[in-house]
């Protein structure tokens, strides 16, 4: 069984918000935005460019009914700007016009006087100036200060990693018609269904059910669209509801780039201690991290990071701090691993700089250190069915790593403009929200009366294959075809109070919720069944492919007929549910407690080519030992483990995102910024089940998988390094990430 | 600035006025309202927007993709434009949509068409499929969900099960419509294009000349819409041939047609294969070396190749044609010796002799589709280990496409070590003045520039240079 919307999207019928119909009279918006990075506006003049032909409003702060604020977790997000903008891109005007090319004419009339302000754009910078979003936060256990005596080798550094773009292939944009004078409908593309009707309530001042939202499918979001897709769609929202009018709005892909953020620039001081054979002691981290002008979900994130400081490793004595830096820059936002993949890499990091100068490989600290069951995390969660080192060894074992090293240096040793490298990368990721009070979800169950079935739940399909697996889970508790189930658009009159499709919970949680929605219906249509079938208490009516089996035999009732006869028989066909994750709880005065319902491990094998001489490389093979649990659905888990490692090593190695002095985005442009394309994806993956894991958090056993396959891609950062050792073994090399080109050929002959 | 244009989408026959500036794209869109083709980009690097374009090329009908954002419709005119929707069968997915289907190659969706055009492409023009190239006509798709590993595995199946099929090979399209790969109407295209008149004239000079478009889309598409164009195509200018001892390019010819070129694949076959390395296919196809020449990017792959080359170009207006060399035609950063009435006509260059090397190098962030950091030619001739004569050429390190002439001078008439090498890349950083941008600092482009001069020499003559000194 395949993506559930597969073969629409193959034939290019599948519906993206550029796509919809638009009802007659649908109007354009277009957001004119902050040219400079930080300053106050002294005077901002719309009537020309409200004068022209064709443009039906030009809507300013002055506008808003209500409030002015979109902010998630903290309130300091306006909609529009009012006396000062923060970042270039920042939203200042919605022109709304009957053709996207007036709009665009328009908003070059408009006329806006700035005075200049300081403009902060590196995080240490910020901290320097205490421009930061909230106090730093700290989690810790043990004692470093003491535990640096113990050591063997204690070693410090600082090593910085960049932003990425999401790159959704359809950009942000959402459609709002008015539906008499009490509702409006938004079609968004979002993530966060309830964030955007929540907003948009508050900003125009009407309660959240006259606000319908619907997301129909995204074309990718990667976390791009979980905060930063509301602005949008309360914008064209504000605009639905003052006009009276469908509004559209749809960012170009230049204003997608200009005016979103992007994941976390990190910069990181660590200092970790050791025994000569390897054993970690102590590790003491301090992320600096690129918030962005405006908190949008950086604590969250940072809090993340706090939270896979340490990978895959114990680490008795672990302080950990983080710190969210103000800047100038347009609000960076969730990412496919939400901080995780920043933190990991500084440990990865530092792990290999300790090798170095204990005369080990990194391989062996890493596998020194792995979490086994009973293992204390320092936030106080106790380590439960590791497959750590499972992953590990089977790694080794499956892909003849011996082998591998062998083949390395045999190359090595006789190629002077080529040389290989290797490495190992485990990851070990929480999965919940780590806000507890998220892991919630619900499920709508209709059954139809000719025994169709109709699912609506939070989860909001973007390509990572939640309806097919929600899909099966109905599929197989109601033991019927796959092709009796729809599984409808996200809708918050369908469902409500949604969390966002995020956090890699999404299929558990709403899975979850489907399994206890069609138990309540399959246990009415037993009961039913029993009663219809004359049978007696100890009787035992089951369903199977379809088929009403009575004590374990056929008898002549169909699903179908079933079904037809319970509704006859007035038996609710229908069942809401809801499950909340059990067992997650953290306290944010100690960060101490348990916040993760379980942890996702695997074990990557790298391998890279350098060109020594060009300084440009090729990922030659990725090997993947990956728990999955009891896969739902293999082919979209494989497809998601392969698509989230090449985005992870296009994050680590050509993904860079550079801004200028004044905050002006320099990789503007698909032209400017490079995603990896089909020869940037390793010739050689290979990806194994590992075998023998359950998981009882997730619905039938499963396993959530979205984010955790793409720290996998930070092995190729160390692949590539270990080349350049190979290369150049008496050079010492700092490199931050991503490891370009220009930065490898600088670091091996500049 | 509307003109009348006729042309085949799919299935439907085309006849509106519209402006020959807009996008195809747009015409697909928002005027036909078919919505299979997608917006992702607008400048040629996504191929979310990819369809095909069938024309009768020496009396045969061949297809090709092009970037429907930067193809303006006006271009169209006597063609047949193929969407998603014109590939689909009414009932099942076609042979090589299921394959997708089957490996899971398509997740959010959104790129999914623009692959399935360029692939289709692929298996409508080419004999005998390969999976190098068949990945070679999908390298212009970016997607950012499956990593690529499934659209590789539907990519081989389609492949192999292409290739099993029993296609005759001079009836392609209708050996192809019998095995249900591409609907039926494409049987009656070629009748129907011979029936669509050409309404295209090239007497109006005074029109701004539009080559391939694969740059000019990207940098003023909305200002296009208010100008009087015409296309480079409608002159016949597309030819590759040699007179005497030289190869003569006509302006419009595309850099795919150079790549397919028996010519340039007999005398330079290096080159031809790293062509893949110039934009994406869609983008070859459409790109003109006229247009490459004139638009006089610093960082052009092919004008470093036909500085290195020595290359001539023949430039015409009413009155006059003259000659000129292409080292001699960029005055400064986009200021060219051509006046507003001239035309770059034809490119010229010597046939490489038997003692003749060349060498081509790139490097980019990302190695394909990528504009270079740094690029750089090299023709050499020698006579027992003596540079005879030797042009070297180099991008992104000069506000012009760079023909470093002192450097050239100096290697001439010695013989080549590895020292000497190294000598001269001194004076190629006296002839350089790269700057620091997106595409890397000016200290990288210097060292890679060294870099890559090295690789020229290290490629062309691995036993005259020692290694040990050029690392």
């Amino acid at each position: 069984m395949k993506n559930f919307d597969a073969i629409s999207h193959i034939k290019g019928k599948s519906l993206y918000i550029d796509d919809f119909s638009l009802p007659e009279g649908t109007l354009h918006a277009l957001v004119f935005d902050s040219k400079i990075a930080h300053g106050k506006i002294l005077s901002l003049n719309i009537e020309k460019a409200k004068l022209i032909e064709g443009v039906y409003a030009v809507i300013t702060a002055k506008d808003i009914p209500n409030e002015n604020q979109i902010g998630g977790i903290i309130l300091d997000e306006t909609l529009l700007a009012e006396n000062e903008v923060h970042f270039i891109g920042e939203p200042i005007a919605i022109v709304v016009a009957k053709s996207l090319e007036i709009a665009r004419k328009a908003a070059k009339e408009i006329e806006i006087e700035f005075q200049k302000l300081d403009v902060i754009i590196e995080p240490r910078d910020a901290f320097a100036k205490n421009s930061l979003i909230v106090p730093p936060i700290i989690f810790s256990s043990g004692n470093v200060n003491e535990a640096w005596k113990e050591c063997d080798l204690v070693v410090e550094g600082s090593i910085d990693s960049g932003a990425q773009e999401h790159l959704y292939l359809e950009t942000q944009g959402a459609i709002s018609i008015p539906i008499e004078e009490n509702k409006i409908k938004i079609i968004s593309s979002t993530q966060s269904p309830t964030a955007v009707q929540k907003q948009a309530s508050k900003v125009l001042g009407v309660p959240m059910h006259q606000i319908e939202v619907d997301v129909l499918r995204l074309g990718g979001a990667f976390g791009g669209k979980e905060d930063q897709a509301t602005a949008w769609a309360v914008m064209s929202c504000l605009a639905a509801k003052i006009l009276n009018k469908p509004v559209k709005l749809v960012l170009s892909r230049e204003d997608d780039l200009r005016m979103t953020g992007k994941r976390h620039p990190y910069s990181s001081d660590y200092k970790i201690g050791l025994t000569k054979n390897g054993k970690i002691i102590a590790y003491e981290v301090t992320f600096y991290q690129n918030a962005g002008a405006v908190a949008d979900l950086s604590t969250a994130v940072l809090e993340r990071t706090l939270f896979h400081a340490t990978n895959s490793y114990f680490i008795p004595n672990v302080k950990a701090t983080g710190i969210s830096c103000k800047t100038n820059l347009p609000p960076n936002t969730a990412f496919r691993g939400f901080g995780g993949p920043q933190g990991m890499f500084v440990i990865e990091s530092a792990i290999v700089k300790a090798a170095s100068l204990l005369g080990l490989s990194p391989s062996e600290i890493q596998k020194r250190n792995l979490l086994v069951d009973n293992n204390s995390f320092y936030y106080g969660q106790v380590v439960k069915n590791s497959q750590a080192v499972n992953s590990w060894v089977k790694a080794e074992e499956k892909f003849n790593c011996k082998l591998m090293l062998e083949e390395i240096q045999n190359f090595n040793n006789k190629n002077k403009l080529y040389k290989k490298g290797i490495s190992f990368m485990p990851i070990c990721f929480g999965i919940s929200f780590t806000s507890s009070f998220l892991n919630q979800a619900s499920a709508l169950v209709h059954v139809y009366s000719d025994g169709s079935v109709g699912i609506s739940t939070a989860a909001v399909e973007m390509g990572q294959g939640v309806n097919v697996k929600i899909a099966s889970v109905a599929s197989r508790i109601f033991s019927i075809n796959v092709n009796k189930i729809k599984v409808e658009s996200t809708n918050t009159t369908r469902v409500a109070n949604t969390s966002p499709t995020a956090a890699s919970s999404a299929a558990d949680m709403n899975g979850n919720a489907t399994l206890i929605a069609c138990t309540t219906i399959l246990n009415r249509l037993k009961n039913f069944a029993k009663i219809a079938l004359s049978a007696t208490e100890n009787d035992v009516v089951t369903i199977v492919d379809e088929s009403v089996l009575l004590n374990n035999q056929k008898i002549e009732l169909t699903w179908q007929n079933l079904i037809q006869k319970a509704y006859f028989n007035r038996i609710s066909l229908s069942a809401q549910a809801f499950y909340a994750t059990p067992e997650v709880h953290f306290d944010r005065i100690i960060n101490q407690g348990s916040p993760f319902a379980y942890h996702v491990y695997g074990t990557a094998i790298t391998t890279a080519t350098l060109d020594v001489i060009r300084g440009i490389y090729k990922i030659d093979s990725v090997k993947i030992v990956h728990d999955f649990g009891e896969s739902l659905n293999k082919n979209v888990d494989l497809g998601q483990v392969e698509g989230a490692l090449v985005q992870g090593i296009g994050w680590m190695t050509m993904e860079e995102i550079k801004y200028s002095e004044e905050g002006k985005l320099l990789a503007n442009a698909l032209s400017t910024y490079k995603i990896p394309d089909i020869y940037s994806s390793p010739e050689n993956i290979e990806i194994v089940f590992l075998e023998k894991s359950k998981n009882k958090f997730g619905p039938l056993n499963s396993k959530a998988i979205g984010e955790p396959p793409l720290m996998y891609g930070i092995g190729a950062y160390f692949a590539i390094l270990d080349a350049m050792k190979s290369a150049k073994p008496s050079k010492k090399f700092e490199i931050s990430a991503p490891i370009t080109p220009e930065k490898v050929l600088v670091s091996l002959h500049g | 600035m509307e003109q009348k244009l006729e042309f085949i989408l799919n299935d439907k026959n085309i006849s509106v006025h519209d402006n020959p500036a807009k996008t195809l794209l747009d015409f697909i869109r928002n005027n036909e309202g078919l919505k299979g083709t997608k917006e992702g980009c607008r400048e040629g690097d996504c191929g979310a927007c990819t369809v095909l374009l069938g024309e009768i090329v020496s009396n045969k009908l061949k297809y090709k993709s092009v970037n429907s954002c930067l193809f303006p419709v006006g271009r169209v005119a006597g063609k047949h434009v193929v969407t998603i929707e014109g590939l689909n069968d009414p009932k099942n997915l076609t042979p090589i949509q299921e394959e997708f289907n089957n490996e899971g190659a398509s997740q959010c969706g959104f790129c999914t068409p623009g692959f399935v055009n360029s692939l289709t492409g692929y298996v409508i023009e080419n004999n005998k499929l390969e999976f190098h190239k068949a990945e070679n006509a999908i390298a212009g798709n970016i997607c950012r969900c499956t990593g690529y590993s499934s659209i590789k595995r539907a990519t081989d199946n389609v492949v192999e099960f292409i290739n099993s099929l029993n296609i005759i090979s001079n009836e392609r399209i209708k050996s192809l419509v019998d095995k249900n790969i591409i609907p039926k109407y494409f049987l009656e295209i070629e009748n129907r294009l011979i029936k669509l008149k050409k309404n295209e004239s090239n007497d109006n000079n005074s029109k701004m000349l539009v080559g391939g478009g694969t740059d000019l889309f990207v940098q003023k598409a909305e200002s296009l819409l208010s100008q009087e164009i015409s296309f480079s195509n409608n002159y016949n200018l597309n030819e590759i041939k040699i007179i005497g001892s030289e190869i003569q390019l006509g302006a419009a010819v595309t850099v795919e047609q150079i790549k397919n070129s028996e010519i340039f694949i007999k005398y330079f076959p290096t080159l031809t294969e790293q062509l893949s390395l110039f934009a994406s296919l869609p983008i070859r196809n459409s790109a003109t070396i006229g247009g490459n020449i004139v638009n006089a990017s610093p960082i052009g792959d092919s004008t470093s190749i036909f500085l290195a080359l020595n290359s001539d170009l023949i430039i015409s207006s009413k009155e006059k044609k003259r000659k000129i060399k292409l080292s001699e035609f960029y005055k400064g950063y986009k200021i060219l010796d051509l006046m507003n009435d001239e035309l770059v006509e034809e490119i010229i260059f010597e046939l490489p002799g038997s003692n003749t090397k060349f060498s081509f190098e790139k490097v980019s962030k990302r190695t394909y589709l990528d504009i270079a950091s740094v690029n750089s030619a090299i023709k050499i001739e020698t006579e027992n280990n003596l540079i005879k004569s030797v042009f070297l050429s180099a991008g992104g390190v000069s506000p012009i496409p760079l023909l470093l002439k002192e450097t050239s001078n100096y290697l001439t008439n010695k013989f080549i070590t590895a020292q000497l090498v190294l000598d001269s890349i001194n004076i190629v950083h006296s002839e350089i003045s790269p700057i620091s941008d997106i595409r890397g600092s000016a200290d990288y482009k210097k060292l890679l520039l060294s870099q890559l001069i090295k690789a020229h020499f290290i490629k062309l003559f691995p036993e005259l240079v020692d290694m040990e000194v050029l690392l």
